[in-house]
């Protein structure tokens, strides 16, 4: 008994094969000017359902058939911790210091903010030139900071506790794209940056210099998001972009090694799972899913009838078994990896909740909201 | 670079949330599995086809399996979002799950309609209410009136005409037709001009798809590379989803027990009692590691090396084996994967003195065609030009010394000797809240007299908790 799915990919080819088919003989015959625009992205939808059935053909079990033998989880308890107010506006961004307390975080009106979010303290902070600062991070080594928006580019700021210094003084313009950065993460140094942008691309920087070391083309429309993988020997990572993309690429080549596009509308977030075999990602499209890398194919949905708004960000707990992801519906909702099955909803937020990262030794993890504030949660 | 608001050119576009909403509302007037709708009395007025904001929660719980929590927030949203508005209090969108009337907003007014609210549509309405009674508009309305008054000047006469005819119709309407078209007006305007310093559900961050500033062109190179792309992908071998799927599984049994959120931790969670001890027995460099972090670096040869102590053991066991250089070598070359574009010639160079060169002080053992290839490439250096060497230095201490490292002396001491931190339970008494200490920050990098100069002491102002 075929299963639906597969069916419906039959239905799918089997007009445009003909086309397909038309095109690979004139190819051929050498008459390369028949090649109209059309031929060619019906050839790559074609192509696209051809890949799709490849993949399915070793789908063999769900992954919540495979959970069936793993416990339960039991009560689930998570509150607000610290609450941290003092962005006069929208937070979009935050990222986790490797000290597992300091935070940077970023606003619609253009500060960013680094705090002790354990004592609340605010302990650096600075105005940029523009509005919408959508993407910041933490250095690895704690010195230093980037961030960027609406300015097209990723600037990074040593961190100084020397009050006769400005902090904006000693700021370093690194990428330049021509559209907003949407997402920026240092690579295992200071010393290299890799960003995503709505100009459609991402790009790997030297921080010191400036200077451009690769770029990522493939998405059909903006980048909103990028991931690096946590892999020792890998040099890999992973975006995800309004063309519904989910995108692996090599860093080394700029090749793209893997592509999934299952999502029906823009993906906000992906977040590698702690193996670096899998990835999950949240998108406007109110689902989350998440992509095995060896087989090569959707794994998991998570999604409830009841939710209706976009998943925005995401991040797995340290084990993997948890998910938790922030939506445009002011909540967060927490997700049995394994089960599919949703384990929690919370409360507290007032407005979207656009940014959410667990703490680096998995304590803790943190949510922006359009409501001004950032919360902790254990 | 525009900012999409509730005044945008394609505002809707971006809000698929809204057309599932859409199919929520049509599935709660389900004549059979809906809302059972009745007369609502509105003081002396009845109001056909109505109902209870009670109704929508209970209705809300029913259909989707949800608490009522869940529900009542939903239905805000709903009724935020201009979908129902209520006829008592219409100029509050907020769902009350009591005997407070509501009802469903006309499609024509849905937020998800095309055309925009104009300034003239918004002007009219204004007008109206302006005439109707004096003294009825809010204050924020009161200021919009005034503002268009002026912008649109020239139009006024018409704008005046317009509202005293719409409202010549009205009266012909029995009144609660009246108030039903009040307050459905009343609701799309609180979403289409919601009052300053109030959240507008309408507004969405900055544009995106703006083809002007877009790298990328959908063109033929494109669809070219993606064909590329696909028939590359058909021949990549991938593996059954039974055995990738049983790898989640055993992660999972591993690693939950080391998870905070999943299985607590001890001492405690800092976050939850305030007290830091976890994060002292576990910072990077410690005398004695937690039995769990030393259990940890058993579960695989990376988790070994991203922990400065763990990769400090590892030396240690190295230099017993004479191979403390492999090591060197990987840590070396990982300053050249990631370090400044500028110093790359001078790292390679001095990987190659040190590692390479022959009689070389830490000589590594690399087979001959790796070390051939590298030897080549390093004429030209570059930031991957040691990628072959250092995979094959890896995987030697990965299958070689590792698995060596985990049946040694040292790693059973080691096991042995890790402590488990005794349970703090969280403190009874919610007004003794402890201290919260600050920590240097890593940004700090003082010689230790200045440093102590420079750190904050203890907070006096203790953060409220939910």
């Amino acid at each position: 008994m075929e299963p639906s799915w597969a069916l419906q990919s039959l239905d799918r080819i089997s007009l445009p094969s003909l086309a397909f088919e038309n095109a690979a003989e004139m190819a051929t015959e050498g008459l390369h000017e028949n090649e109209t625009l059309a031929s060619l992205k019906t050839e790559a939808e074609s192509l696209k359902g051809k890949l799709e059935e490849e993949r399915a053909k070793l789908h063999d079990v769900e992954l919540h058939q495979v959970a069936e033998r793993v416990e339960a989880l039991g009560q689930f308890v998570m509150k607000t911790r610290r609450t941290l107010k003092g962005h006069g506006n929208k937070v979009l961004c935050m990222d986790w210091c490797k000290d597992k307390r300091r935070i940077v975080s970023s606003s619609q009106d253009g500060k960013v903010i680094v705090w002790d979010s354990f004592t609340t303290n605010k302990e650096h902070a600075v105005t940029m030139p523009c509005t919408w600062v959508m993407a910041c991070a933490y250095a690895p080594s704690g010195c230093a900071i980037a961030c960027g928006g609406l300015d097209n580019k990723c600037s990074v700021y040593p961190l100084t506790f020397d009050k006769n210094e400005n902090m904006a003084a000693k700021k370093k313009s690194v990428a330049m794209h021509t559209n907003y950065l949407s997402a920026c993460s240092f690579t295992n140094s200071d010393m290299q940056i890799l960003t995503a942008s709505g100009d459609g691309t991402c790009a790997l920087w030297d921080v010191e210099s400036g200077q451009l070391l690769q770029s990522f083309h493939g998405h059909g429309a903006d980048v909103l998001c990028l991931d690096l993988a946590p892999s020792e020997t890998g040099n890999t990572f992973v975006s995800g972009g309004c063309d519904k993309k989910a995108m692996v690429w090599d860093m080394r080549s700029g090749q793209c090694i893997q592509s999934f596009e299952t999502h029906d509308s823009d993906i906000n977030s992906v977040r590698y799972y702690p193996s670096g075999d899998a990835f999950a990602s949240g998108s406007d499209d109110a689902t989350c899913r998440l992509y095995d890398l060896r087989a090569d194919r959707e794994v998991a949905i998570y999604s409830k009838e009841s939710i209706i708004f976009g998943a925005s960000s995401v991040d797995f707990s340290l084990s993997g078994r948890l998910l938790f992801a922030g939506y445009n519906d002011y909540t967060i909702n927490v997700w049995d990896v394994l089960k599919g099955s949703r384990v929690s909803i919370l409360f507290g937020h007032e407005n979207r909740v656009s940014t959410l990262r667990v703490s680096p030794d998995g304590t803790a993890f943190c949510s922006g909201s359009w409501d001004h504030t950032l919360r902790i949660w254990a | 670079m525009t900012v999409g608001g509730p005044r945008g050119g394609h505002p809707r576009l971006q809000m698929p949330c809204l057309s599932k909403m859409e199919r929520m509302i049509v599935s709660m007037q389900d004549p059979d599995m809906g809302i059972k709708m009745r007369n609502q009395r509105l003081l002396i007025t009845v109001i056909p086809h109505a109902m209870t904001g009670n109704d929508i929660v209970e209705w809300l719980i029913q259909k989707y399996g949800i608490s009522e929590e869940e529900s009542l927030h939903l239905g805000n949203l709903i009724v935020k979002h201009g979908y129902i508005y209520p006829l008592k209090d219409p100029r509050s969108l907020t769902l009350r799950a009591d005997e407070s009337p509501y009802r469903f907003q006309t499609p024509y007014f849905w937020t998800s309609t095309k055309w925009p609210a104009t300034e003239l549509d918004y002007a009219i309405y204004l007008a109206k209410k302006n005439i109707r009674k004096q003294g009825d508009l809010i204050e924020h309305e009161k200021d919009n009136y005034n503002l268009l008054h002026k912008r649109i000047n020239h139009t006024w006469d018409f704008v005046v005409m317009q509202a005293r005819e719409q409202l010549r119709a009205a009266k012909q309407r029995r009144k609660g037709d009246r108030i039903v078209i009040d307050c459905q007006e009343q609701a799309y305007w609180l979403v289409n001009r919601p009052p300053p310093g109030a959240p507008s559900v309408l507004e969405q961050g900055p544009e995106r798809r703006n083809c002007h500033t877009s790298r990328v062109q959908l063109n033929m190179d494109y669809y070219k590379r993606e064909i590329e792309y696909c028939r590359k992908a058909m021949a990549r071998t991938r593996v059954k989803s039974s055995i990738c799927l049983e790898g989640y599984i055993k992660f999972n049994e591993q690693y939950v027990p080391h998870d905070p959120i999943m299985s607590g931790c001890l001492p405690s969670n800092p976050w939850i009692t305030d007290d830091t001890t976890y994060w002292a027995m576990n910072a990077p460099t410690v005398l004695t590691p937690t039995k769990l972090r030393v259990e940890r670096w058993g579960f695989d040869f990376s988790e070994l090396l991203t922990d400065p102590l763990g990769r400090a053991q590892l030396l240690e066991f190295l230099k017993k084996e004479f191979s403390a250089e492999n090591l060197s070598f990987w840590e070396a070359c990982e300053e050249l994967r990631y370090g400044e574009q500028s110093r790359i010639a001078e790292i390679v160079d001095s990987i190659y003195q040190q590692f390479l060169a022959p009689g070389a002080t830490r000589w590594v053992n690399i087979d001959s065609k790796t070390m051939e290839r590298t030897l080549e490439g390093i004429k030209t250096p570059h930031r991957y030009v040691m990628d072959d060497a250092q995979m094959h230095i890896y995987m030697l201490m990965k299958k070689d010394s590792y698995p060596r490292f985990l049946k040694s002396e040292l790693y059973r001491n080691l096991l042995a000797e890790a402590v488990i931190p005794p349970e703090t339970k969280k403190r009874v008494f919610p007004f003794m809240r402890k201290q919260r200490h600050s920590s240097p920050s890593p940004a700090l990098l003082l010689p230790a007299g200045d440093a102590e100069d420079k750190i904050k002491g203890p907070t006096a102002v203790p953060e409220e908790e939910s």
